[in-house]
């Protein structure tokens, strides 16, 4: 009766004010046994204070060949980092 | 080495004159030092070779709990007890996170495992020799998780992503693992004549052993050369088992026990030390089944797998029993 399990993906908050950040992935029958999993697997020293597990099935993610679709339009646009607008010395806090 | 004598499959080293445009693009980036992700296209035989690698490698950290198990109900102290439980559980973990590393590039957990436990997959020599003393746990977490240590730091920075961070969680947990050893040898070597006699017969028996993880001089393998050029091997077989050696003596020396190797020596011109020769042949005799464990070990994984097949099979029936439930509510 053996099937394989589903994989999940494991999310973990480090600390209070953090977000949660991709860690790895697991293998487990439901959600219960992979938040019960990802602790045993992910946080062995106190590496998380939150778990999020998500199938990995459920991810939707963008195709490596949208790639230039996706980023390059921001290339062009250099305006939206403040280093693109030289301050004069003598102004100060901005 | 964990994964030892990997096959590329390939004669020659590609070059650029064999690589179609999609492929020296591939090229391009690796040599550019970008990681490849599970997603990006990749050859065929980079995929087949990393997915041979990366498994034999968590094989190895799954059978590598073995030898120390053998140990759990013995050890000295509560304590060390609960330090070598914390070690065979990081091994399953180090197990779980290159398996889903080797899972990415397109083979299912359920093939890897069943490779492992019908012998057709490999795992690394050491784990074939039998733990026969308390100073064997030192032993291993010094040299043969010490042996580890050196191949995987470099492999933090191969070129395929999922691989390389799986490395990075690996070696942040794997010093733990050296120290504990040399902690347990350090115990033993100032201890009584019994106890310090117990960590040289120790030393004896997993130096060489230890050496020969690395495998044997791969300066001629095409194997080799193709894996370097796609940066999943950094540096070659000696160099590493030569970083082993020089970091290792001093370590031996401050221990007041003995190299088992009358022909160790440093030289001072080049800043190394010299050894002696490796018995290549009992390797290869161990990678092919016949070491002093290996049926024992497989015997008692497939038999951990299948006494826990119940227990997989009851989660799996809860699961789909819950799942009806919450369709029908």
């Amino acid at each position: 009766m053996s099937k394989e399990w589903p994989l999940w993906e494991v999310f973990i908050r480090s600390q209070h004010g953090l977000a949660h950040k991709h860690v790895g992935s697991l293998h487990a029958p439901d959600a219960g046994m992979a938040v019960n999993n990802a602790r045993d697997v992910y946080t062995r020293r106190n590496e998380g204070v939150s778990i999020w597990v998500v199938r990995a099935a459920d991810i939707v993610a963008s195709s490596p060949s949208d790639k230039g679709a996706l980023f390059e339009p921001s290339n062009s646009k250099v305006y939206r980092h403040p280093t693109f607008f030289p301050m004069p010395e003598e102004v100060k806090n901005l | 080495m964990y994964a030892q004598m990997v096959e590329t499959g390939l004669k020659n080293v590609r070059s650029a004159e064999d690589m179609g445009e999609q492929e020296r693009a591939f090229q391009a980036r690796i040599d550019a030092g970008v990681k490849i992700e599970a997603k990006d296209w990749m050859p065929d035989a980079y995929r087949k070779t990393l997915i041979r690698q990366i498994s034999q490698h968590a094989h190895s950290e799954i059978v590598g709990q073995l030898p120390e198990g053998n140990w759990v109900t013995r050890a000295p102290t509560l304590k060390r007890k609960s330090i070598l439980l914390a070690k065979i559980q990081d091994e399953a973990g180090h197990g779980l996170y290159l398996y889903s590393a080797a899972e990415t590039l397109g083979v299912s957990r359920d093939e890897l495992l069943a490779a492992l436990h019908s012998g057709k997959a490999k795992y690394s020599s050491i784990f074939n020799y039998p733990t026969l003393s308390w100073a064997d746990m030192g032993a291993i977490g010094w040299l043969v998780d010490g042996s580890a240590i050196i191949n995987q730091i470099p492999l933090c920075r191969c070129s395929y992503g999922p691989y390389a961070r799986a490395m990075i969680r690996v070696c942040k947990e794997e010093s733990f693992h050296a120290r504990q050893g040399y902690d347990i040898m350090m115990s033993l070597a100032k201890g009584t004549p019994a106890q310090k006699a117990m960590a040289q017969d120790a030393l004896n028996r997993w130096w060489w052993p230890s050496l020969m993880m690395f495998g044997p001089s791969d300066a001629e393998s095409v194997n080799s050369a193709q894996s370097a050029q796609w940066r999943i091997k950094l540096f070659s077989n000696d160099e590493l088992r030569q970083r082993m050696v020089d970091q290792t003596v001093p370590q031996i020396e401050y221990l007041g026990l003995t190299v088992p190797d009358p022909d160790l020596k440093f030289n001072a011109e080049t800043g190394h030390y010299e050894f002696g020769a490796i018995d290549w042949s009992e390797f290869h005799n161990v990678l092919k089944g016949n070491g002093p464990c290996n049926r024992e070990r497989l015997r008692t994984r497939v038999k951990a797998y299948e006494d826990g097949q119940w227990f997989r099979d009851a989660l799996v029936a809860y699961a789909d029993k819950q799942a009806v439930a919450k369709a029908a509510a």
